[in-house]
């Protein structure tokens, strides 16, 4: 069972207080965009097989959303941070380039 | 190839049955072929056997990273069934109940498929309104289906509690050919029957690349050496989103694991095939006694074939519910499998931006029931350049709105 840590209350939450709220970091598209850019905001993920960023409610616990650094290839939580930003602080950046050097995520690595 | 009867049997019984054959080769992987299949699962051994047997195109490949039959082939719940609200979803899975039908005779190996009927309980009002709808639906579609009552319900399952406090049996759309068939042998079948073609199926041989030139494929990287084709297909499900990665484009898809379970065999209790969207669990008996459960998605991105374990414990209380007698089960054994999931719950069967490169993906979690008419489709596609099963399936489908919005009305399981 998938052990998040809530940035906001600090609980050790587990999977069955939590709710995934899917790929974190989206870049938002609306009136004017291109027709690419649309159909990539809601349909594209990039869905990787190792590390990714996504979104987390802490749905039978504080009720925040945060933010969360994992691998889908082992399960491996690389960390937790507020969902207050539009890309993952360094401190979790660092984190992962310990145990997966050479790592990549769209734009950031 | 010899064929298989009851005389082949007799036949082995006197010699001490050392004359059977294996049931496929495991050739060497030749310099070239003409059409390359990634993925000896279902899908892709249903797609290389239609290329050579409707279209006559042989000099084929299957290659498979894993062994044959190893991924969402061998680890679904195997259910049959074909009502779909959607004109373009009814259309392929009702050809694939149809050639399941005759499956085993067509192949020469018992596939089991067992037309014993499936059951989509109604347990709110919504899916009253909403099966009854699909029901007619299905009578414009051609597709046999038709809405019961719950004492009908009572008498087909007598083992279901429908007057349940919180989720009672208001009814159920009933697809009386729907059925089961044993998973193992779709694959097994379809690999023995393109063997006997000349196809060759080339196990624990990993994809490394996709070779192209002049924005066509030209043929692929593997873990044992480069193979040169003129056609590609892409049958890879869960690790669609790499084998495109080679191929140099990007697929609306997420990787989320799908976990199913058996209890310890029991006497026969249940003959028919019983699902529950509300309370999301649907469940069958097999042939060895064992009843067999799925229920929902994981929910997060995972590609580890395996989930977590409050999943289970949501589909199992739920069905208690509605089958109180399951409580007293040991469950026997539990897997995951890695379903490859599009934004509007319905495949992907297309060309792509790569020329001659073909992707047969995005089943989700109700690929199994399709094998046979997917792989009709996909091999009219792949021969002839278009079929009027895959046309709706497209890839540029998202970006044009053209949604195959199943996933409203299926409910949830596929």
């Amino acid at each position: 069972m998938l052990i998040l840590n809530c940035p906001y209350c600090g609980v050790d939450a587990e999977e069955t207080e939590l709710a995934a709220g899917g790929e974190a970091h989206l870049k938002r598209y609306g009136p004017g965009s291109s027709d690419d850019e649309f159909h990539d905001y809601l349909f594209m993920r990039e869905n990787p097989k190792g590390v990714h960023f996504e979104r987390w409610r802490h749905v039978n616990g504080c009720g925040k959303w945060f933010h969360a650094a994992r691998c889908t290839q082992t399960l491996e939580v690389f960390g937790t941070y507020s969902a207050q930003t539009t890309e993952p602080p360094q401190k979790i950046k660092d984190a992962i380039t310990t145990k997966r050097p050479g790592w990549s995520w769209r734009e950031l690595s | 190839m010899k064929h298989y009867s009851a005389f082949a049997v007799a036949r082995e019984a006197l010699r001490y049955h050392t004359g059977w054959e294996r049931a496929w080769r495991s050739p060497e992987p030749k310099k070239r072929y003409d059409v390359i299949i990634v993925g000896a699962g279902g899908h892709g051994l249903a797609t290389a056997y239609y290329l050579g047997k409707n279209y006559g195109i042989q000099n084929v490949a299957v290659i498979e990273k894993g062994w044959l039959g190893g991924g969402n082939t061998g680890r679904n719940t195997t259910i049959i069934r074909s009502n779909y609200l959607q004109d373009p979803s009814a259309a392929i899975y009702e050809k694939a109940r149809g050639l399941y039908e005759d499956l085993s005779q067509d192949l020469n190996y018992n596939v089991m498929f067992s037309p014993r009927g499936v059951m989509m309980l109604a347990q709110t009002q919504h899916e009253i309104r909403g099966y009854q709808r699909t029901a007619h639906a299905n009578a414009l579609q051609g597709v046999q289906t038709e809405w019961i009552t719950p004492e009908r319900v009572k008498e087909l399952v007598p083992i279901i509690n429908i007057d349940g406090p919180r989720y009672p049996v208001l009814g159920a759309l009933w697809q009386e050919r729907g059925g089961t068939a044993r998973h193992d042998a779709v694959a097994w079948g379809y690999a023995r029957a393109c063997s006997a073609m000349g196809m060759d199926i080339i196990q624990q041989c990993e994809v490394t690349g996709v070779r192209q030139d002049n924005g066509r494929v030209v043929g692929i990287d593997t873990t044992r050496g480069a193979i040169d084709c003129d056609k590609l297909g892409i049958v890879v499900a869960g690790h669609s989103g790499q084998l495109a990665e080679m191929a140099g484009f990007h697929l609306p898809l997420e990787a989320i694991a799908l976990q199913a379970l058996v209890s310890e065999p029991i006497k026969p209790c249940m003959d028919v095939v019983v699902m529950a969207n509300t309370v999301h669990g649907y469940m069958s008996q097999s042939d060895k006694g064992e009843m067999v459960i799925g229920g929902g998605t994981d929910g997060f991105n995972n590609y580890t074939q395996r989930g977590s374990f409050h999943h289970i414990e949501e589909t199992v209380r739920a069905l208690i519910e509605t089958f109180p007698m399951i409580s007293r089960l040991k469950m026997l054994r539990q897997w995951g499998g890695i379903v490859d999931m599009t934004g509007d719950r319905s495949p992907i069967l297309s060309k792509t931006p790569l020329g001659n490169c073909f992707i047969n993906c995005g089943w989700g979690t109700g690929g199994f029931k399709a094998i046979p008419g997917s792989g009709w489709g996909m091999a009219q596609l792949m021969a002839t350049g278009h079929s009027p099963l895959t046309e709706a399936f497209t890839l540029d489908r998202f970006k044009e709105g053209r949604f195959i919005d199943e996933s409203v009305a299926a409910g949830v399981a596929h």
